[in-house]
């Protein structure tokens, strides 16, 4: 027994002996729930203490990046510990790391001060997360974001053309090649144009897009859109293994109509099958390179009508929401949301199918495979299934959200005539109604399968009541073994949809920005010291070299005239990890928060006249509360 | 005693012969790697720095740990109590120090291929004066950056003298000071001498005769 066993040990006793003692002493024990309400409490309780309990100093086994929802963020936290540990800002100002307020942040944020993050995706080599980059999407203005996770901050953030809310998006392929965006809310084709919904069928159109990744500095580029119909195109994956090539989407309302005061949640429920669109990225390649698109808006369509082998549609149950690749690449998971079952297809029936020609239909030159031709089962998980993951051990873990649960079941092969029931292996209920769900590791070619985290849409009665805003909850559960066993519940702002789990070691984050290390080239105006701060007066422009150091600005007094255009450079001249700096400028609206050796650049107009006090808005030493200066504008 | 100062001074004109000539070759070799290992090594530990911060003197420079950073953030820290920033071009140790060992290098050289006994105790003597000047340097300018203290700082703390060897808490910081590989090294050099000038005097060759001609 080591060390931390011991402690673990200890912990547990003590964490039994507080029931015991709280028994003993007469009074009411606490009312079990959750984890704790059945086989007697205390042995499945000491197990997940001990499995959860990361010690003061003790570092976790897990990187748990959540996608923000609508506060447009990402948030880090640790497995199993659960514990959060960071927010990373990108769709959305955020002034605890002064994201939005430097002139760089604020023009990649452009005309908006919010997004829609929903499915976070890391670039992948061979199949495997590579711990370079993370991809996450905007939902809300159809834009796609890259992250460096060597320093954990936003990167990029594109718009491309023709895309009306992103959901389908970040999924990478095995290689990084492409990144997805796919259009979840048809609009009028190309974009900017209009058309009555009245026109829905025909005037309104969907747009899937390949992103290309730059392999060396991750630079998000357009590499294709396809024209697909105006359908809502839900949920995605990149196919590995044997489906390595290929993309799946999910879509719904392939009824393609919207009723003004219909609801879309009847109108779109009519038909007993929605689809899987399936994309053949290297067939668009080709079509790219052999010129078969038109450039509409900047962006290159391709045509399904004119170019065949570049997309097919395969039928699954209405309304699906999750498309998902086992880890060998070869079954591909599809989960209508009003059906019981969730639906397993191969892909070497859907290539077989492909070459046969083996079609239901066609739609806007897209063909239908055949079902019966594509489907291997279909499993009876429960209610509302809506996203899979996987352990790399044979099984697939569905969400069930009208069911609020997660069921756990067995992938192909399965024997002849079988009842398909028995292959539902265990089912877990979770607080409540669960989203998405996700596996260490798990969208990768070789899950960890240890833990799974459900990521619930309510919490109600979990936690301590914060009022009506209701957070979400994360609940870790452990499936090592036969049977998932419910380990902790987490809380999180809202509000995540998918999230990811990758292997601590993976990562290799930078803590300072060294001067002169190559792969932080330096800031065009970074000042290294006193010396070379200096304010430099053009016409109405005046420009300040500023350097931030324990505990103290230099220089620590500007003096402008109203009108003037001002440009503020600071420098953090500190080179030791965890003394950041803030400059906020009291009433004019500014705070930009420096790491060390970072330098921002804030550029404003003096429009309002007095004396405006700046100052150290990031705690750094004993002496922080002096570390101010005054801006004076006459 | 005065017949060991006879004998060794009557010893004094012979040649440094054989195994010792090798010895005082093997010394001079010895100071070749004290111009690149650190001669003395300051390790700062406080709660908030639990890997320490650490302070390398070269015979020509002071170096933070940490690429060099350990240097600016002990500046950074000191100027809270009004200590001089510790720039190495203000030692002028890390001038004359490098120059001094070469100096003795190439004179050890000498001994090696032509030296007497006198001159082999020529360099044992200008080298423990160069060692026992050092570390006085080195203890005066502890003392002296500890001493004076910029009476304007905000933070006030009494004159005080980190350790030279040992360990001593100096505010929050537990210091310990110890000398490091290069020192050791002229330990070895003062070791080598000795030994050859041992051997060169308990077993004398032949009686110089080019010496006489």
């Amino acid at each position: 027994m080591n060390k931390r066993n011991i402690l673990r040990a200890t912990l547990a006793l003590f964490v039994i002996g507080l029931f015991v003692g709280l028994a003993a002493c007469g009074k009411k024990p606490p009312q079990r729930r959750g984890a704790r309400a059945g086989a007697g409490g205390t042995s499945d309780l000491a197990n997940a203490a001990l499995a959860t309990y990361v010690a003061p100093g003790d570092l976790d086994e897990y990187y748990l990046f959540y996608s923000g929802g609508h506060s447009g963020q990402i948030f880090v936290a640790g497995v199993p510990s659960m514990r959060h540990i960071a927010t990373i800002p990108v769709f959305s100002p955020y002034p605890g790391t002064g994201y939005g307020f430097d002139d760089e942040s604020k023009e990649m944020l452009g005309e908006y001060t919010w997004g829609d993050s929903h499915h976070p995706g890391f670039s992948e080599t061979n199949g495997e997360y590579d711990g370079r980059w993370l991809f996450i999407n905007d939902n809300a203005q159809g834009r796609l974001a890259r992250i460096s996770l060597r320093d954990f901050k936003t990167k990029q953030i594109i718009t491309i053309p023709n895309i009306s809310a992103n959901h389908g998006s970040s999924f990478v392929t095995p290689n990084s090649e492409y990144v997805t965006m796919a259009t979840r809310m048809s609009v009028p084709f190309p974009e900017g144009t209009y058309a009555d919904v009245t026109e829905y069928a025909s005037e309104y159109q969907g747009i899937v897009a390949g992103i290309k990744i730059d392999p060396d500095d991750g630079n998000l580029t357009l590499g294709w859109e396809i024209l697909v119909p105006p359908f809502n195109y839900d949920l995605g994956d990149a196919g590995k293994g044997p489906s390595d090539g290929f993309l799946f989407w999910t879509c719904y309302n392939s009824e393609r109509e919207f009723i003004e005061g219909g609801k879309l949640e009847v109108t779109a429920s009519q038909k007993d099958k929605d689809y899987i669109l399936m994309v053949d990225y290297r067939e668009a390649d080709k079509a790219i390179a052999a010129g078969s698109f038109k450039t509409i808006k900047g962006a290159p369509v391709i045509f399904p009508q004119e170019t065949a082998g570049v997309a097919y549609f395969i039928p699954l149950a209405k309304s699906p929401h999750g498309v998902d690749v086992s880890p060998s690449g070869r079954w591909i998971i599809g989960s209508g949301k009003l059906s019981p079952t969730t639906t397993v297809f191969d892909m070497e029936k859907i290539k077989a199918a492909i070459a046969a020609k083996d079609f239901e239909e066609t739609i806007d030159g897209i063909p239908v495979l055949t079902y019966n031709s594509v489907r291997e089962a279909e499993i009876p998980v429960g209610l509302g299934p809506l996203h899979t993951q996987f352990d790399g051990k044979g099984y697939a873990y569905t969400s069930l959200f009208v069911e609020s649960a997660v069921a756990k079941w067995k992938l192909p092969p399965y024997d002849d005539g079988a009842d398909m029931n028995q292959y539902v292996v265990d089912k877990l209920p979770v607080a409540y109604n669960i989203g998405h769900l996700v596996a260490a590791e798990g969208d990768s070619m070789s899950p960890d399968g240890n833990y799974l985290v459900a990521l619930n849409k309510l919490s109600k009665g979990r936690h301590l009541s914060v009022g009506p805003s209701i957070p979400e909850s994360a609940q870790l559960i452990d499936i090592t073994g036969d049977k998932m066993k419910l380990l902790y519940d987490a809380f999180t702002e809202p509000e995540p949809h998918y999230a990811l789990i990758i292997k601590a070691d993976k990562l290799d984050p930078i803590e300072v920005y060294k001067k002169g290390d190559p792969e932080w080239p330096q800031h065009p105006n970074a000042i290294w010291s006193t010396e070379e701060a200096r304010i430099e007066r053009k016409g109405k422009t005046v420009e300040v070299w500023m350097m931030a150091v324990r505990s103290f600005f230099a220089p620590d007094v500007i003096r402008v005239n109203r009108g003037d255009k001002v440009i503020v450079h600071v420098t953090n001249i500190e080179q030791t990890r965890d003394e950041l700096h803030g400059f906020a400028i009291n009433e004019y609206n500014i705070n930009l928060v420096i790491d060390p050796g970072e330098t921002k650049t804030v550029t404003f107009t003096a429009d309002k006249s007095g004396v405006f006090a700046f100052y150290c808005t990031n705690f750094c030493s004993a002496l922080h509360q002096e570390m101010q200066g005054y801006f004076l504008v006459k | 005693m005065s017949g060991f100062f006879e004998r060794l001074t009557a010893s004094l004109d012979r040649p440094v012969v054989g195994k010792s000539r090798l010895l005082v070759f093997l010394a001079a070799l010895a100071l070749v790697p004290t111009f690149f290992v650190p001669l003395w090594h300051m390790t700062f530990v406080a709660q908030q720095y639990p890997e320490g911060l650490n302070l390398y003197v070269y015979s020509h420079n002071l170096v933070g740990g940490d690429d060099g950073n350990d240097l600016t953030e002990i500046n950074v820290l000191n100027h809270y109590i009004g200590m001089a920033e510790l720039k190495p071009a203000d030692f002028t140790e890390l001038k004359w120090i490098p120059l001094v060992i070469g100096l003795i290098g190439v004179l050890t050289l000498r001994v090696a291929a032509i030296g007497t006994l006198r001159s082999l105790v020529d360099v044992v003597v200008v080298s423990l004066y160069f060692g026992a000047f050092s570390v006085w340097s080195f203890w005066y300018k502890l003392n002296y950056y500890g001493a004076n203290l910029d009476p304007k700082a905000s933070v006030e703390v009494a004159p005080f003298m980190p350790p030279m060897f040992g360990y001593k808490l100096v505010g929050q910081f537990d210091v310990w000071s110890y000398p490091a590989f290069g020192t050791y090294l002229f330990l070895v050099f003062g070791l080598l001498l000795v030994a050859a000038f041992w051997l060169s005097w308990r077993n004398p060759g032949p009686e110089p005769t080019l010496s006489n001609s």
